[in-house]
C-alpha cells in the first residue's frame, strides 16, 4: 500500500477543521442546485453514485481492500426496495429499510467469505460473488430478468413528502447522501478507523499488537456494503427502475473508476469522481460503446500517471488532507 | 446417457479453456505479480485474429493456430513494455486496475466495429464429422480441442518445471535481484513471460472460435469464471491450475446434465465452499 499512502497526513484538529469547511461548502452548493436550473435528475443520480463511491472508498482507501463486486449491494438493495414498493405497496421509508437490511445481510455473508483471503484474491472473490448474484437475479422470477422492475411508485415519505415532485425528491436524496457521507467521515476519524488504517499499512503488526484484524475488516465490509445498499435504495426513487445493469460487473468497475479518478483514500475524492464520470456518461451518451473505451483510457491514464486522483493531487499540492 | 456424455464433453472443452487461461494467469502472476484482467480480452483477440486471417488473408485454421498466438503475444509484449512495466514496486491492485482498463478499451473497440453478435468460424475440413464410440457420438473437432489443450498445458508445465529456461524463470520469480546478478536479463524474461501467458490465452481463443463463435464479449464473462477457478486452485502451482481447470469444467458439465439451472453458478458456489473449508485454496500456498 506504500504508494497510495505516501502523503497520508496525521489527523489533526486543523485537518478536521479544513474538511468540515469543505463539507459545509459542498452541502450549501448542493442545496442551491434546484434554484440554478441545473437538471436535478443528473445531480440526484450523481449523488447516489457519490455515496456509493464513498462507501466503496471506506474499504479500499482506509482498509486497503479492493472490492470488485460492490455492484451486488447496489443491485440487491435496488431490487428489494423496488419489490417492496411495487409489489408489497410499502411506503418509501419501509421500502428503503427493506433494501438496506437486504444489503446488510448480503454484506455479512459475502464479507465473511471474502475476507478469508487478502490482496488480489479478495478482489477476485468479490468479483466472483457478484457474478454469482448476477446469475441468480437473471433467473429469479421477482427481478423480471432482462426487463427489470419498472414503473416503481415513488409515494410519500413519512406520509408527508411527495417524492414524485423533483425538488422534494432532490432534497431527500441530498439528505440521504449527506447523512451517509457524515457517517463514513465519522467512521474514518474514529478509533475504529485508525485501527483500519493500521491494518492497511501493516496487517501483521496490527495483529501482533493484539487487534483481531479479521473482525475489523468484516465490520468495515458490512458498513461499506450496507451504505452502498442505501445508495442503491435511494437510486430506485430517482431512476424508478431496478435492472440487471446495476448488478453487472461493469457497474462494479465504474464504482472503482469513480473513486480512482477522484482519489483513493481521500474524503471528498469519490464525490468529485462520481460527478465527473456521471457527467461524462451523460455527455457522451450518443457515442455508444466509445464510452466504454474512454472509461478504459481513463483507467489506464489514472493508474499510469495520476494515481492520487483529482482531490489527492489538490491535497498533495496544498499539503492538506482532504 | 447420450446426453450425459455430451455434457461431459462440453465440460471437458470448457475445462480446457479454463486450464489454458488459468495457467496463463498463474505464469503471469508468478513473474509480474499482476492479475491480468485483460486475459479475457486477449483470448477474444486470439479468436478475432483467426477470423481476420481467414476472411481477409485467406489463411486457414492450421496456420492461424500458430500465427494468432504469436501476433496477440507480441501485442501483449508491447502492452508490457509500454505500460505494465511501470507498475513494478506498486501495490498489486494497480496492476488489476490497469489491465481492467486495457480490457475495457480492447472490448469496447471490437464492440464498436462488430456489435455484440457472434461471427461464424468454420471447423477445418480435416476435423469435420465425428466418430461413433459405441456409447456416444464424438464430434472430432471437440475431441481435438480437449486433447490438443491437454498437450499444450503439459508442454507448458514441462517448460517451466523441467527445463533450464523454466528454472531461470522460477528463480527470477523467487528473487529477481539475485538472478540479475548472475547475468540473466530479467526484464526481458518478464516481457517474454507475459507474451507466453497472453499467447496461451490467444490459443484458447482460436480453439474456441469454431465452437463458440467469435464475439467481442466472449472473454468478458469467461475471465470472471477463470478468476473463481484461480481462487479455488491457487496460483502457486502450474499443475494445480491445469487439474483444477479441467476438473471444474467437468463438474460444470455434470451440473448442466443434472441441474441445468445451476450450471452458470456452480463454479462460484464451489469457490465459496472451498473458501469456507480451506481458505488458502486447494493447492495450499497463501497469498
Amino acid at each position: 500500500m506504500s504508494a497510495m499512502t505516501d502523503d497520508t497526513l496525521p489527523v489533526t484538529p486543523r485537518a478536521v477543521r479544513d474538511e468540515m469547511i469543505v463539507f459545509a461548502a459542498m452541502a450549501v452548493l448542493l442545496g442551491l442546485v434546484p434554484m440554478t436550473g441545473i437538471y436535478p435528475f443528473f445531480v440526484m443520480q450523481a449523488l447516489c453514485f457519490a455515496l456509493l463511491a464513498c462507501a466503496f472508498n471506506l474499504l479500499i482507501g482506509y482498509g486497503g481492500l479492493l472490492s470488485f463486486g460492490h455492484a451486488m449491494f447496489l443491485g440487491t438493495a435496488g431490487y428489494c426496495t423496488a419489490h417492496a414498493l411495487k409489489v408489497w405497496g410499502l411506503p418509501p421509508e419501509l421500502g428503503i429499510l427493506v433494501g438496506v437490511v437486504a444489503a446488510a445481510a448480503l454484506s455479512v455473508i459475502t464479507g465473511f467469505i471474502s475476507i478469508r483471503r487478502q490482496g488480489i484474491y479478495f478482489s477476485m472473490i468479490t468479483l466472483a460473488l457478484s457474478q454469482l448474484l448476477y446469475f441468480i437475479y437473471l433467473q429469479a422470477p421477482f427481478t423480471h430478468g432482462e426487463d427489470g422492475i419498472q414503473g416503481i411508485p415513488q409515494g410519500y415519505l413519512f406520509g408527508i413528502f411527495n417524492l414524485a415532485q423533483p425538488t422534494v425528491l432532490y432534497y431527500v436524496v441530498l439528505a440521504g447522501f449527506l447523512g451517509g457521507f457524515l457517517l463514513i467521515y465519522r467512521t474514518i476519524n474514529s478509533p475504529f478507523g485508525e485501527v483500519l488504517k493500521s491494518i492497511r499499512e501493516n496487517e501483521q503488526r496490527a495483529i501482533s499488537l493484539g487487534y483481531k484484524t479479521d473482525q475489523y475488516k468484516l465490520l468495515a465490509f458490512i458498513l461499506s456494503g450496507t451504505l452502498a445498499g442505501f445508495a442503491g435504495s435511494l437510486k430506485v426513487f430517482v431512476a424508478q427502475n431496478a435492472s440487471l445493469t446495476d448488478v453487472h460487473w461493469t457497474m462494479s468497475g465504474e464504482i472503482v473508476l469513480m473513486t480512482l479518478v477522484g482519489g483513493l483514500g481521500t474524503v471528498f475524492g469519490p464525490v468529485v469522481g462520481a460527478f465527473v464520470i456521471i457527467a461524462m456518461q451523460q455527455y457522451l451518451a450518443g457515442f455508444g460503446q466509445w464510452v466504454t473505451v474512454i472509461q478504459g483510457v481513463i483507467f489506464v491514464a489514472c493508474v499510469l500517471t495520476f494515481r492520487r486522483g483529482i482531490i489527492g493531487e489538490i491535497a498533495h499540492y496544498l499539503r492538506r488532507s482532504l | 446417457m447420450q446426453a450425459l456424455y455430451a455434457q461431459l464433453l462440453v465440460g471437458l472443452i470448457n475445462g480446457s479453456f479454463y486450464a489454458l487461461l488459468s495457467l496463463g494467469l498463474a505464469v503471469i502472476f508468478g513473474m509480474l505479480n499482476i492479475i491480468n484482467f485483460a486475459h479475457g480480452a486477449l483470448y477474444m483477440m486470439g479468436a478475432f485474429c483467426a477470423y481476420f486471417l481467414l476472411n481477409i488473408a485467406g489463411i486457414g485454421y492450421w496456420p492461424a493456430l500458430i500465427i494468432a498466438p504469436i501476433v496477440v503475444g507480441i501485442f501483449g509484449m508491447i502492452l508490457e513494455r509500454t505500460m505494465l512495466q511501470w507498475l513494478t514496486g506498486l501495490d498489486h491492485l494497480y496492476g488489476l486496475l490497469l489491465t481492467f482498463g486495457i480490457a475495457l478499451i480492447v472490448q469496447g473497440v471490437f464492440q464498436n466495429y462488430f456489435g455484440s453478435s457472434g461471427l461464424p468460424y468454420a471447423i477445418p475440413d480435416e476435423l469435420r464429422g465425428g466418430v461413433n464410440l459405441g456409447f456416444m457420438f464424438l464430434p472430432i473437432y471437440r475431441g481435438w480441442v480437449v486433447i490438443f489443450s491437454l498437450v499444450v498445458c503439459l508442454a507448458t508445465w514441462y517448460l517451466i518445471e523441467k527445463t533450464r529456461l523454466g528454472a531461470n524463470l522460477r528463480a527470477a520469480t523467487e528473487n529477481p535481484t539475485l538472478v540479475r546478478a548472475f547475468g540473466i536479463n530479467v526484464p526481458r524474461m518478464i516481457t517474454l513471460t507475459y507474451g507466453l501467458g497472453v499467447g496461451l490465452a490467444a490459443l484458447a481463443g482460436v480453439l474456441s472460435a469454431p465452437i463458440n463463435q467469435v464475439r467481442p464479449l466472449m472473454g468478458a464473462d469467461l475471465i470472471i469464471v477463470v478468476f473463481a477457478v484461480v481462487v479455488i486452485g491457487g496460483m502457486g502451482s502450474i499443475m494445480g491450475s491445469i487439474i483444477t481447470g479441467f476438473a471444474l469444467g467437468v463438474i460444470e458439465g455434470l451440473t448442466k446434465y443434472f441441474y441445468p439451472e445451476a450450471s452458470n453458478t456452480v463454479v462460484f458456489v464451489l469457490m465459496v465452499l472451498v473458501l469456507l473449508v480451506k481458505p488458502t485454496g486447494l493447492t495450499g500456498r497463501a497469498a
